[in-house]
This record gives C-alpha cells, sequence and structure tokens, in this order.
C-alpha cells in the first residue's frame, strides 16, 4: 500500500426477508446517508463511488449503478460497479479503498446491497440454461458434499455444525440491523429441524434477505479529524478457477494465499493470538471449522476442535468470530461481504454496541464467493499502521 | 450543469503505467462455435505473447462483462478459464466496460507493489435482443416496464441536436461515412464501406431521426490489454502507450434532467485526466466510443478537439461495437498507434448507460509526461509487505493460442444491424 | 472439430419481479391510479426544481426530495422519435413517438410514448395530454398512462392497457406465468380506492436469447446421444476434462485431444436431498453425488440410484445409468442416474486429492 486508508463512516440497513417500505434507492440511501452521518459528511464531501452486488438478475436491473448513481450522490463523480459473486461485498472495499492508497482520492463511499425479495433468490443464482447439467441437489446441493469432504477428512463430530448455527444467532441477536432474531435457539431446535441436504439441516443454511451496507474511506488527512477511524492494516484479493482437476474446496489455496498476503501487509504472524475478532463469511455452519483452517487460526484438521472449545464465541471465547451473527443471520448476498468488512471496522471502533467486544485492536473482515474461488479480506487497526 | 461536482484537478497518481500490448478477436456479427472462454482464450494469449510474458507474470487481472448480454448470471466466472487463474491470481471483476476494468488495474497499479495487469472484457452482444435488453438498465420503476429501447433514446439525444442547429441528419451520415471508411484499414471490424454521406442518407429510419447507418452493427468480440508499470513497460516494448491521465464521471439517470445535446461528464472527465490548457491541441487522434453517429459530435464538441484531430481511425464503435467490449477496445486501438509511432498523443473514451451517461477519459502518450506530478507522493509506505508476485520470467510464454482469430473479419452484418 | 456441428438453444430469461417501491414512488404510482400526475420538490430557492416522475432524492445533488406537488395535466415535448416498428412490450403497438414531455409546473421531463398518428404529426414543442387508461383497468403502474395524445387530439381513449410490462407476442408459446399476488393491494380484480397507498409493482421481464454450446461442449453433448462420455485432455498438464469446456482452467490453453471415458467410477463426496425444490421430479431423500469418471481428472455432479440413500458412501463404484437410445438428447439427462457396480469401494487415497 501507498497512503494509509483509515474507515471514518459505517452504516447498515435493517435487514429483513423483504424490506417491503422502501425501493431499491430507498433501500441503498438508508446504509449510505448512515454511513455519511456516522463520517459527519455530507454528498459533496464525497471524491467518488463504489458499489457492488451480486448477479443483475436478483432485481432485473442491468447494471443499476446507472440507475442508482444519483440515489448515491454520484452525479458528477467517478462511479464503478464490481461484480464478485458472493466476495463481492469485500471486492467492492477493496475497489473503494484502493481508490484512497493509490492517492487519487480523498474520500470514497462504498456500498454494497442485494434485494432479493424482488425476484427469488434460488432462481436468480441458478438461472437454468440449455446444456448445462440439471440442477439435482439445489442451493445447498453444491456446498454439502464440500462439508462431507471435510467431515472425512478431519474426522469432526457432527455436532459441530450444530455449535455454529446457535453461537452465530446467540451473536446475532445482539444485533439490532440482523436479519434473524433467535435469542431462544437452543442446540436440541438446531439439531431437530429439517435435514435439507445431508449433512446440513435447515438452521445451519443462511437466510435470504434484503439489505445493504455502506462505508466512507478516507486518506489520512481526511481521517484526522475523525474520532474513531479503523486503519487499513492489509488488504488482498485472490481467485482460482471453480473446477480443476485435484482441485481443494475444502481448503482452497486462494483463500490461503489471500490471507498470507494480508497477514505480511499487517505483520501478523499468529493470527490467533495477533486479532481480536474476526468477520468471516459463514454461510453454512460447517464453514466456520473450515475457514478456521483455512485463515491459519488452526492447522489442517484441527478447525473444529476450536469451534468446539468455544473458542469462536463472544461469551468467553479468545477469538471471537462473527459477533454480528455473520451471513447465518443476515445475507443479502451483495452485502453480505461487505457487512463482515464494515463489522470488522465496528469493532476496531469501538461501536458494536451490544455485541462489542472489549478492547479490540486489530480485526479482520473475510469475503469468499463462487465455488470458494474468490476471496476478498482485510485486516484493520485502531491504530496507525 | 452546475452540478457536476467539482472541477476537475489532475490526479495525483504516482507512477507512470503504459499499456504494452493490445490484442481483439475480430468482431463478428454472431460466433457461433465458440462459447466466451473459447473466444477469450486465443486474444489473451496473443496480448500477453506480444510482450513475451504468461499470465503468472501477472501481479493483477481485472475483466469487465454483463450477465444480461447471455441472460446468465455470473457468466464472468467461468471466463477466468481463459486466462488459467492457477496459482491463485490478484483478480478482480467489474459488471461494467472493461474500460473500467482497465481504470481498476491502473488504479492497482499506483498502490500496489505490482507492475503489471492484464485486463480483459468479453461480450456476445448477438445472444439475445440487445435494443430490449438494454431497456433494463433503466429506473425499474417508472422507465424500464415502458420496454425503452437502445436506439429510441439515443434517436432522442438525436433529436435534441437537430432542434437545436448542431447538427443535423446529414452530419451523422457524414461521421457514419468516415467510420465506415476508416474501417476499411481495420481488420477486426465488423461492416466497413466506401459509401459516401450521400450514398448513406437513402437508408431507411430505424427510428427516426436515426437511420441504419448512425446506428451500431450487433457483433460479437473479446479484448485484452497488457499493462505496465514504470521501467517494467520500458523493458517491454520500445514505445508504450503511457497513461498519462484518466478518470471517468457519471451523470444523472434521469434523462429529463440532463441536456442530451452536451457530455459535461466527458468533459469533467477529461479535464481531471489532464485535457487542460494547451493538451487539446497536442492531441493526434481520438478513439471515441459512440456507438450512435450523433454521439461522436457530442463528444467531440464536448472534448474541444481541434479540427486536424483524427477522429476514430479504428472506425470505432460504429464499425464493431461488441458491449463492454468496445469501449476497452477504443483504449487498446488508440495505444496502439502510439506505439507503432503514427501518434504521438492520443485521447481514448468509453461509455456506459443510456445517452452517454457514464464517460471515461483516458489520455495516452508517447512520453511518460507528467507523471512526475506524482512524484512527491511516491515517498509513502512502499514495501510494506505483500508479495511481489512479478518476478518475470519473460520469454516462457509461447502459447500459440492465436489459431482463429484471423478470418473472420468482416463477415455477415450491417451497420444499424440493431434495427 | 469443424465437423462438429456446434449445438445452439434458445434460452429465455423470465421472471415476475415484484418490486416494492417505497412512499415516494408510492405515491406518484397512486397519482397515476386516482388520475393524476405527481412531481416532488427538489432543490431550494433560486435552485428549486418539480422534478417528475418523483425520486426519494434530487437527482442532481442527491439529497433528499421534498413536496409531492401535482404537475400537467398538459405539457410540452422536448424531444421525440419516431418508433414506425414498436418493439416486443412497447406501450402500443402500432406505431407511435417516444417522447420526453415536461409537463406543466415540471422542472424536468419525463419519458413517456405519444399516440400522434404519424410522424407528420410529431414536432418538439408541440403540447401534449396524458391518455390513462379505464380506471377499473388502473393497478399503479406507469403504464396507467396508457400514452400522451397532441392536445386538441380526439384519439380514444385506450380501451384496454396492455399487458403489464411485457406482453408476449401473439405467436409466443410460453407465456409469463401469473405475476398477481393474492395479497398485493394493487391488483385489478381488487380496485383500489383513492389515496390506498401503493406499496408494490409487478414488473415481469421476459428476454429471449438463442445459446450457443460451443465446440467442445457440443463434442461431449453429442456423445451422450450416443451413450459415451467425451472429454478433453490438456495438452501441457496431461488432465482430463469432462465435460469438457475447451480450455484447461489452470493452464489457461485450449484443449484439443479427445478423450472417450468409461462411464464407470467413483463417488467421491455426496449429500443426501430432503427438500423439494422447483423442477424436481424425484422421490425424497435421493443422493446427488460427485462421479469421478474412471480415467477422468474431475469429478461432477449426478444422482445415484439402486440403493437406500443411507448406504451412499465416498468410495462406492458406481455406472452410468443410460436413457434407452431413442430417448438420448444432447443433454446429461441421457444419464438417468448412476448405480453400484457392486466392486468393492475405491480407497480413500485414490480419490483423495479430488475432494
Amino acid at each position: 500500500m501507498a497512503e494509509r486508508c483509515a474507515v471514518i463512516g459505517i452504516g447498515q440497513t435493517k435487514h429483513a426477508s423483504a424490506r417491503t417500505d422502501v425501493s431499491i434507492a430507498g433501500l441503498v440511501r438508508e446504509a449510505a446517508l448512515r454511513a455519511l452521518d456516522d463520517a459527519g459528511l455530507d454528498w459533496a464531501d464525497i471524491d467518488a463511488v463504489v458499489i457492488g452486488k451480486a448477479p443483475d438478475m436478483f432485481e432485473g436491473v442491468m447494471m443499476p449503478e446507472l440507475y442508482l448513481a444519483p440515489a448515491l450522490g454520484a452525479v458528477g463523480k467517478p462511479m464503478m460497479r464490481v461484480h464478485t459473486a458472493g466476495s463481492v461485498g469485500g471486492s467492492t472495499v477493496l475497489v473503494a479503498a484502493h481508490l484512497v492508497t493509490s492517492g487519487i482520492h480523498e474520500r470514497v463511499l462504498t456500498v454494497a446491497f442485494e434485494k432479493q425479495s424482488d425476484s427469488d433468490a434460488m432462481w436468480a443464482l441458478s438461472v437454468p440454461q440449455p446444456f448445462s447439467p440439471p440442477l439435482l441437489a439445489g442451493a445447498g446441493g453444491y456446498f454439502a458434499p464440500i462439508i462431507r469432504a471435510y467431515i472425512r477428512r478431519s474426522g469432526a463430530p457432527d455436532h459441530i455444525g450444530i455449535a455454529v448455527a446457535v453461537k452465530d444467532r446467540l451473536h446475532g441477536s445482539r444485533n439490532p440491523y440482523a436479519h434473524l432474531h433467535m435469542p431462544d435457539i437452543t442446540f436440541e431446535s438446531v439439531r431437530d429441524s429439517v435435514m435439507l441436504w445431508d449433512p446440513l439441516r435447515y438452521l445451519e443454511t443462511c437466510p435470504s434477505s434484503d439489505g445493504a451496507a455502506a462505508m466512507v474511506l478516507a486518506s489520512e488527512q481526511a481521517a484526522a479529524s475523525s474520532p474513531a477511524p479503523a486503519w487499513v492494516h492489509g488488504m488482498a484479493m485472490r481467485s482460482e478457477p471453480t473446477m480443476f482437476a485435484g482441485r481443494d474446496q475444502v481448503n482452497p489455496r486462494a483463500g490461503r494465499d489471500c490471507v498470507a498476503d494480508v497477514y505480511a501487509q499487517a505483520g501478523i504472524t499468529e493470527p490467533r493470538r495477533e486479532i481480536d475478532v474476526a468477520e468471516v463469511y459463514v454461510p453454512f455452519s460447517w464453514y466456520e471449522p473450515m475457514w478456521l483452517e483455512n485463515l491459519g487460526f488452526a492447522a489442517e484438521g484441527e478447525g473444529w476442535k476450536l469451534t468446539d472449545s468455544g473458542a469462536t464465541s463472544m461469551d468467553g471465547g479468545d477469538i471471537p468470530w462473527n459477533c454480528s451473527g455473520g451471513v447465518l443471520c443476515t445475507n443479502p448476498i451483495g452485502a453480505s461481504g461487505m457487512l463482515r468488512f464494515a463489522e470488522a471496522a465496528l469493532q476496531v471502533r469501538g461501536l458494536a454496541g451490544e455485541h462489542q467486544v472489549d478492547g479490540v485492536r486489530r480485526a479482520l473482515g473475510h469475503a469468499y464467493g463462487g465455488g470458494s474461488q474468490f476471496f476478498a479480506m482485510w485486516v484493520l487497526g485502531s491504530e496507525k499502521p | 450543469m452546475s452540478s457536476m461536482g467539482r472541477a476537475g484537478v489532475a490526479p495525483a497518481w504516482r507512477r507512470p503505467v503504459a499499456v504494452v500490448s493490445f490484442a481483439q478477436y475480430p468482431t463478428c456479427r454472431r460466433e457461433e462455435h465458440r462459447n466466451e472462454v473459447e473466444v477469450l482464450m486465443p486474444v489473451v494469449a496473443e496480448a500477453l505473447d506480444a510482450v513475451g510474458l504468461t499470465k503468472d507474470d501477472m501481479g493483477f487481472v481485472c475483466s469487465g462483462s454483463s450477465d444480461y448480454l447471455v441472460g446468465a448470471p455470473f457468466s464472468f466466472v467461468m471466463a477466468l478459464d481463459a486466462v488459467g487463474a492457477w496459482p491463485p491470481l490478484r483478480e478482480s471483476h467489474v459488471e461494467m466496460d472493461g474500460a473500467f476494468a482497465l481504470y481498476e488495474a491502473w488504479v492497482m497499479l499506483q498502490s500496489e507493489d505490482i507492475d503489471t495487469a492484464l485486463v480483459y472484457s468479453f461480450g456476445r452482444s448477438s445472444s439475445g435482443n440487445i435494443r430490449r435488453a438494454l431497456g433494463l438498465q433503466l429506473d425499474p420503476y417508472t422507465m424500464a416496464p415502458l420496454w425503452p429501447d437502445s436506439v429510441s433514446l439515443a434517436a432522442l439525444q438525436a433529436r435534441v441536436l437537430v432542434d437545436r442547429g448542431i447538427a443535423s441528419e446529414d452530419d451523422f451520415a457524414e461521421v457514419a461515412s468516415r467510420c465506415l471508411r476508416n474501417a476499411t484499414s481495420n481488420p477486426n471490424a465488423q461492416v466497413s464501406g466506401t459509401a459516401s454521406a450521400g450514398d448513406l442518407m437513402r437508408d431507411a429510419y430505424v427510428v427516426e431521426p436515426l437511420r441504419r447507418h448512425a446506428c451500431p452493427p450487433v457483433g460479437d468480440g473479446a479484448a485484452a490489454v497488457v499493462l505496465a508499470a514504470g521501467e517494467r513497460a520500458s523493458e517491454l516494448v520500445e514505445r508504450p502507450a503511457w497513461i498519462t491521465g484518466m478518470d471517468h464521471r457519471v451523470e444523472t439517470h434521469a434523462l429529463g434532467a440532463r441536456d442530451l445535446a452536451d457530455s459535461p461528464s466527458t468533459r469533467l472527465a477529461a479535464q481531471a485526466a489532464g485535457l487542460v490548457g494547451g493538451v487539446a491541441s497536442k492531441i493526434d487522434l481520438a478513439e471515441l466510443h459512440a456507438p450512435f453517429a450523433h454521439q461522436e459530435l457530442i463528444l467531440a464538441r464536448a472534448l474541444g478537439l481541434a479540427d486536424g484531430v483524427a477522429l476514430n481511425p479504428s472506425g470505432g464503435a460504429l464499425v464493431a461495437n461488441p458491449l463492454m467490449v468496445a469501449g476497452l477496445a477504443r483504449i487498446g486501438e488508440a495505444a496502439r498507434r502510439v506505439m507503432d509511432g503514427s501518434a504521438h498523443t492520443a485521447l481514448a473514451h468509453a461509455t456506459s448507460g443510456p445517452c452517454l451517461q457514464q464517460n471515461l477519459v483516458c489520455l495516452l502518450s508517447d512520453q511518460p509526461g507528467p507523471a512526475v506530478l506524482g512524484g512527491a507522493r511516491t515517498a509513502g509506505t512502499a514495501g510494506t509487505g505483500g508479495t511481489a508476485g512479478t518476478a518475470g520470467t519473460a520469454g516462457t510464454g509461447g502459447t500459440a493460442g492465436t489459431a482463429g482469430t484471423a478470418g473472420t473479419a468482416g463477415t455477415g452484418g450491417a451497420p444499424g444491424e440493431e434495427s | 472439430m469443424a465437423d462438429t456441428e456446434v449445438l445452439s438453444s434458445p434460452h429465455i430469461l423470465e421472471y415476475p419481479y415484484s418490486r416494492s417501491v417505497g412512499p415516494v414512488i408510492g405515491s406518484f404510482l397512486a397519482g397515476l391510479r386516482d388520475g393524476k400526475v405527481l412531481g416532488v420538490r427538489c432543490g431550494s430557492g433560486a435552485g428549486e426544481r418539480v422534478v417528475v416522475p418523483p425520486t426519494e432524492y434530487d437527482p442532481l445533488t442527491g439529497e433528499d426530495s421534498g413536496e409531492m406537488v401535482e404537475v400537467g395535466p398538459g405539457g410540452v415535448v422536448t424531444s421525440w422519435a419516431w418508433e414506425s416498428e414498436p418493439l416486443q412490450g412497447a406501450p402500443l403497438d402500432k406505431p407511435f413517438a417516444w417522447a420526453l414531455v415536461r409537463l406543466d409546473g415540471a422542472t424536468t421531463a419525463m419519458l413517456h410514448v405519444v399516440d400522434a398518428g404519424s410522424a407528420g404529426a410529431m414536432a418538439t414543442g408541440m403540447r401534449v395530454l396524458p391518455r390513462l387508461v379505464e380506471p377499473s383497468a388502473r393497478v399503479g403502474s406507469i403504464l396507467d398512462l396508457a400514452c400522451f395524445v397532441p392536445e386538441g387530439s380526439d384519439s380514444p381513449v385506450r380501451a384496454q392497457p396492455a399487458e403489464p410490462g411485457n406482453p408476449a407476442q401473439p405467436d409466443d408459446p410460453a407465456q409469463p406465468d401469473d405475476p398477481a399476488q393474492p395479497d398485493d393491494p394493487a391488483q385489478p380484480d381488487d380496485p383500489a380506492q383513492p389515496d390506498d397507498p401503493v406499496t408494490t409493482l409487478s414488473t415481469p421481464i421476459r428476454l429471449d436469447y438463442r445459446f450457443s454450446a460451443g465446440i467442445s461442449q457440443s463434442r461431449f453433448l453429442r456423445g451422450l446421444v450416443e451413450g459415451v462420455f467425451i472429454g478433453q485432455r490438456c495438452p501441457r498438464c496431461a488432465k482430463v476434462y469432462v465435460p469438457p469446456r475447451g480450455s484447461c482452467p489452470t493452464d489457461g490453453v485450449p484443449t484439443t485431444e479427445d478423450v472417450e471415458l468409461s462411464d464407470t467410477g467413483t463417488v467421491t463426496t455426496f449429500c443426501v436431498v430432503n427438500v423439494p425444490f422447483q423442477g424436481q421430479a424425484i422421490e425424497l431423500p435421493y443422493v446427488c453425488a460427485q462421479v469421478l469418471l474412471d480415467g477422468a481428472n474431475i469429478s461432477f455432479m449426478h444422482l445415484i440410484q439402486g440403493i437406500p440413500a443411507d448406504e451412499v458412501r465416498m468410495g462406492l463404484r458406481v455406472r452410468a445409468v443410460w436413457k434407452p437410445p431413442a430417448e438420448r438428447g444432447p443433454s446429461l439427462e441421457s444419464v438417468l442416474c448412476f448405480e453400484p457396480t457392486g466392486e468393492p469401494d475405491a480407497p480413500y487415497e485414490s480419490y483423495e486429492e479430488y475432494l
């Protein structure tokens, strides 16, 4: 990185299965105006806007940055639209951050959204195409076999996924913006929920949400007056092909390479000790132990033990994961990655409210997408790098 | 437009970056035989081979495309197979024209400890009814339900020029005639010809006041560009096409709130890219992404280009308009002419959205030029980690791969086939 | 390779989008339903404007917009374009003008159409009046405004509105599903009362495409008709891909050597499906597995049958069950399923790297 970059404003919508009270523009403005307000800025203070979302078919609007430009105060400014599948919320932040670290802009507004209730998530994610193999298993059918492979490799017991589902929902019940609020969830209620794609139960999967997230990223100079900036200590993205011979989909190399790059930039050698809190893209419960290994918090095959020990719980764990409730509580696909990045920033700034962890100095934000092939991550710190 | 933001100031960019290679798939009416990957592979290989690099040398890869061209979500995902993203690459994608992917790569080269980037885009405009599909770019509540199509919207814009006496239908035909004639020496053009403006005026209207020649052909294509920074660019080619400035701006979406006869966002982007003072007079040629003939006139006026500037020597988007590619191809075509010595300074432009809603301007030169302006900011914190990644293995490329890029030029299609 | 005819097929992208519209657009749409056009105030002082159609924000600055005001009904054409051959979905099914119309009292022009009969009847600066569809047919949509007509014209009121958004062609065999939701407050069979808010807008979208399979995939698909799996080998890494896509995803080079593969293979991993979803016609529960064909270096997903779901395991040896030749087509559906061969399970190490 060349110039320093900090998060000085954060906003998100109340997430819900259907935000029937707003238009698409209304949804993104709800998040963007909160981010501006948090930063103490107005539309006119913003130099450029970077927006991200997953496929346009969700809302049936082609390249919606064109329609949304005036709604986001972008008239007369540079505006970009990023799309990197499920990782897009994270990639969008990184594109915006590079506009600052390159020295080109001082204050960049970045926004991500999905209004999935305009159509149907299952349909929009897998529009049937000629000559393509028939859809045999639905959405979770893609990931369940990978989870089975992880269980086979690691010897993890069946209850690990259940434990993650319970933990993230309990975390999410403290987040007023979360879509699902399930303070009464129990091990038994998850265990007894329908087994959709064995080994994946209904309550171990993420919801489909409407929602948006926004952040204001600033240069060192522009962040000088911010009471609590979260500084970028490292950021990276990596991609690998969807399928290739010998591909490790359980522990993808793109994820390992990406986090290694971020840790090197941030000077982190022992992530479990040096990172205080992590917001990691876990759409299905079992992805917590898998990503614990992929991100270097546990040795290969050992991630489930960390989950099992309670280490990732904010109630006594030493490395709380997804205090916001994560993707298991809130999943507007295009925004889900940005929510991870933004929640990491909230923790560093000490502004996460009920789900704040005490004394956070460094936090990891993580997003992935496609067939576990696109990765975007950053590490934020309360001190200037 | 008073609200067009703060006046452009040349961005404080840090080090010179250049286009060092450009390749494109000859645009054709419909590429029936090859899927997106099969179309892209030879183009990417050709761009890399030309400078003796492989994908493993690329510090960053960025692409541009739109799912609505083929009606399939995530259409960019498989396209990555054309590069061979293994070991994993630093890679990103914009749901925009490839010119904006090039902008993202240029930003990355300013910011990260990398020296090279690959940019590509692909567009199968032939798969569906692109005129209708582009109507989905409009406000989904009060405009898209009317199903306005791209030609009709452009025709509303053209009418404003005619009504105000800024240009006539004869002027549109003059633009088309020149572009078609220029295309006769462009093997990648989809259409070309030597018809005079008078001949073209016998064309029927597609949507009055736009006749067939004033509208772009529908076609499939792909393009790839290699960028390199600083000394690396000079090592790779004798005459890098240095990007001396680049910027883009968007206008409001409401057509009725815009002055359709002008392009204030183009003017603002050009100023921010450094087209200030006497720079405009030094431009030798301009590749303007004007899918419709009248839009070239609007852009040339907004940019204040001198009479002697060669406009769209490639023929421009009126002779080959694969969506999501045509903007990147403008940068490539302009850069090619700087690299081959036929121009010292060139301007490339790309657009997005109905009636030139969003515009990008890229200035290219055979001199690194005002790169030193950014020098004060280069001190920074270089070396704060990050994998270098560009350990060069020049010359290890050599994939043949270019088979199939020849021979399909000029097949089928005719101007105005968007009708 | 030129001997392989490339397969192509129609592809229909279609969904009956149902959009929540928010308060400002909702008021505008309710106004149309109730026979009036509303704009919204933006800016202040000398910069005050009335924007039509209204948005929640000032279209120039992004600031919140202000109060709603009625505009029109008449207005002025600020630009127009003559559509002599209306496309599918156009508001009128006869030649008409697309137009930007600035309604009286508005600062900005709105996009709509003018039914003027001929291009000769159109002129920039001409006065026009709105024509709404019959009150009983209004649903709270921009299409409640059927068109504008020249002031003083005696054009009849349209009797019936177009199918909202997207009328299919008369000869079109595939009609969109009825987008109406039972609880949708703005449907014609539930006439709204004046001042009822409009909260939801149905905008069915249908686009027709022609999808081309490409050379390599076509060869694979034609092989399925013949009852064989045809993969391709990468000239660089020698891995065999099935289905082939014409390239090696790790080397980025064309794969040109065809490899005919066995129709036996190994289950690498799987899931048991217990959830019904759209288009599914198999009795629950059933097993979807990644099948690694013998001789291939990549697995693909297919059904496992001929064995109880709870007995399927990683390493299970399976063979393709083909449809009868007459029923096969260029699709993986030519393979009904895979079923056990009865061989001993493959050792974990033999497929571990394909997980």
